[in-house]
């Protein structure tokens, strides 16, 4: 649905996205990621048309946007990051003109605007003018006119900044079931938020792609995922650790607790061991040994450790 | 089409829902009847053309008038950051132009139709030329918009309105400027007097010298379709540039 290809943009000398391609296809729900000034908010503005590009192309459903622009933003709905709105207008004025310049009219705009209007939860503040209106309800205001005129494609740049925790919980829930028959692409800064709603995460650094991938394999990426964390108490804590390391599928183990009465820490697996293999052993050696095991678990990885060694790392 | 009707109905409704395009119409309303009749000497000079008393100090007013109202069209989207949103929308950038334009001249439009009591007194006191006067009214708004589209230009450069009603002003003096009969006079006496022509032609009181006079020539049209498109030009080539 969306052909990204070596997409590049140039701010004077400096190089905002650099060479980016990527492609996604209806059902998918890309999460896209990065420190500040990646490039995430320029690319998205390509790809929606704002933003010519320096080099390199977007194909929208077969349009293309540089040759094509009004034919691709036609399958376009977009949230501009910050929400800007009209301030002078009621909230079902502005979705009202909003409806308009997507060509729709009579009828079929006011069934578009009492749907987008019902979809974001503003029919309390539907006659209100968006001047009055709190941050919440402004930025779903904006949302609503993305999702006018039901685009196949949706692009949010950051959907969910500044809203209360309800609140966010319910746009995320209204992308994922959005998701499931339309391409969505949104950015965060919320590392939970790809978990929770993101069918793949495309992180980019400096404007190049670092990592694209389902979110449990990005976080399978994090140098803990994998690792065995142990509490265990019946002897001294050196001693434990040396029972440990006597185990063949231990890499290295690093101690978090250690003093007379036990020990806590986290066990790394050898390269061809899996984390719950490792898990298996120790509490193998656990039952023999008569220890008490407070805590073992295996640690999957986490997101936002994987982002900041990828990102550190390019950024050395 | 559509498109533009549609952008221009929402900036109408922005106008008139604000009390400033009230002020800016009563400003005009007494500003031109003070010129009128206080400077113009209206009532002795016994014209009831309206010509020298009346029409003849519109550029002045309009080049502070019409940057006043003009100043916020693109500033103000730049500042919002709506210029994003609509320019992201399925409309060509053009129709946004236009009929963002077109509802700032409504509100010109507005504030010249209403100084229609002084129409309606010259023709109590008097048998006045109507043609004249129509022509007369017809070259003050061909004045007002073009100020208003080199406003227009301008807007579209930055996000500041102050700047840009300061820029405007300046530009809408210069071009009345050089057209009126004392700088005219000035520069025949001087050096630059080859040039007085030139001048004369570039301004916009010269080309409404000859509407005043009841004259409308094919060169008058052209030269305010030129300059009006110009400035449109400008303000899309500047919307773009700004987003690159």
């Amino acid at each position: 649905m969306i052909e990204v290809s070596n997409l590049t943009k140039q701010f004077g000398s400096k190089t905002a996205v650099d060479n980016l391609s990527f492609s996604v296809g209806k059902g998918e729900v890309l999460g896209f990621l990065g420190p500040n000034g990646a490039g995430k908010s320029t690319t998205m503005r390509m790809v929606t048309g704002y933003l010519p590009p320096t080099r390199g192309s977007v194909m929208v459903g077969g349009a293309d946007m540089v040759a094509n622009p009004v034919e691709a933003k036609k399958k376009i709905g977009y949230l501009p990051e910050n929400a800007p709105l009209y301030p002078d207008m009621t909230v079902q004025g502005f979705l009202s003109f909003i409806a308009e310049l997507r060509g729709l009219r009579g009828a079929q705009k006011k069934a578009a605007v009492e749907k987008s209007l019902e979809l974001c939860f503003l029919e309390p503040v539907r006659n209100q003018l968006i001047d009055t209106l709190s941050k919440g309800y402004r930025h779903r205001t904006c949302l609503a006119q993305s999702v006018l005129d039901d685009p196949d494609i949706l692009i949010l740049d950051e959907p969910t900044d500044g809203l209360d925790p309800n609140q966010k919980h319910e746009v995320r829930s209204l992308i994922k079931r959005m998701g499931e028959n339309k391409v969505i692409i949104f950015s965060t800064h919320i590392l939970e938020e790809v978990d929770a709603v993101c069918s793949r995460a495309l992180i980019i650094d400096r404007g190049k792609v670092i990592a694209d991938g389902p979110p449990a394999e990005l976080r399978a990426r994090s140098r803990k995922a994998g690792s065995v964390l142990v509490d265990i108490e019946g002897l001294s804590g050196s001693g434990l650790k040396a029972e440990l390391e006597r185990i063949s599928k231990v890499a290295s183990i690093e101690v978090t607790r250690s003093d007379d009465s036990g020990f806590a820490g986290r066990v790394f697996p050898t390269k061809s061991t899996s984390g719950h293999d490792l898990s298996a052993e120790i509490s193998k050696l656990a039952a023999e040994k008569k220890w008490v095991l407070r805590d073992l678990h295996v640690d999957e990885g986490r997101l936002d450790e994987m982002f900041r060694e990828i990102t550190d790392t390019t950024r050395s | 089409m559509s498109n533009i009707i549609s952008v221009f109905k929402r900036e109408v409704a922005a106008y008139f829902l604000n009390p400033l395009a009230y002020v800016f119409i009563f400003v005009f309303v007494v500003l031109s009847m003070v010129f009128a009749f206080i400077i113009g000497g209206l009532l002795e000079q016994r014209e009831a053309a309206l010509t020298s008393s009346f029409f003849e100090f519109h550029p002045w007013i309009f080049m502070i008038l019409a940057p006043a109202v003009g100043m916020r069209l693109w500033s103000e989207e730049h500042r919002l950051g709506t210029t994003e949103l609509l320019l992201t929308l399925p409309i060509n950038p053009w129709e946004a132009i236009v009929g963002k334009y077109l509802a700032a001249c409504v509100v010109l439009f507005v504030s010249l139709a209403s100084t229609w009591t002084i129409v309606a007194e010259v023709g109590l006191l008097g048998d006045p030329e109507w043609g004249l006067i129509f022509s007369g009214y017809i070259g003050s708004f061909l004045i007002g918009c073009t100020m208003l589209a080199i406003t227009m230009a301008v807007s579209a450069f930055t996000r500041s309105q102050v700047a840009c009603l300061v820029l405007s002003v300046t530009i809408c003096f210069f071009v009345t400027l050089i057209g009126f009969w004392m700088f005219l006079d000035f520069i025949d006496g001087s050096v630059l007097s080859p040039l007085a022509g030139f001048f004369a032609s570039l301004s916009v009181m010269g080309q409404v010298r000859s509407l005043n006079n009841g004259l409308f020539e094919p060169a008058t049209l052209i030269y305010f379709v030129t300059v009006i498109g110009f400035c449109l030009f400008t303000t899309s080539v500047a919307i773009r540039t700004k987003r690159s």
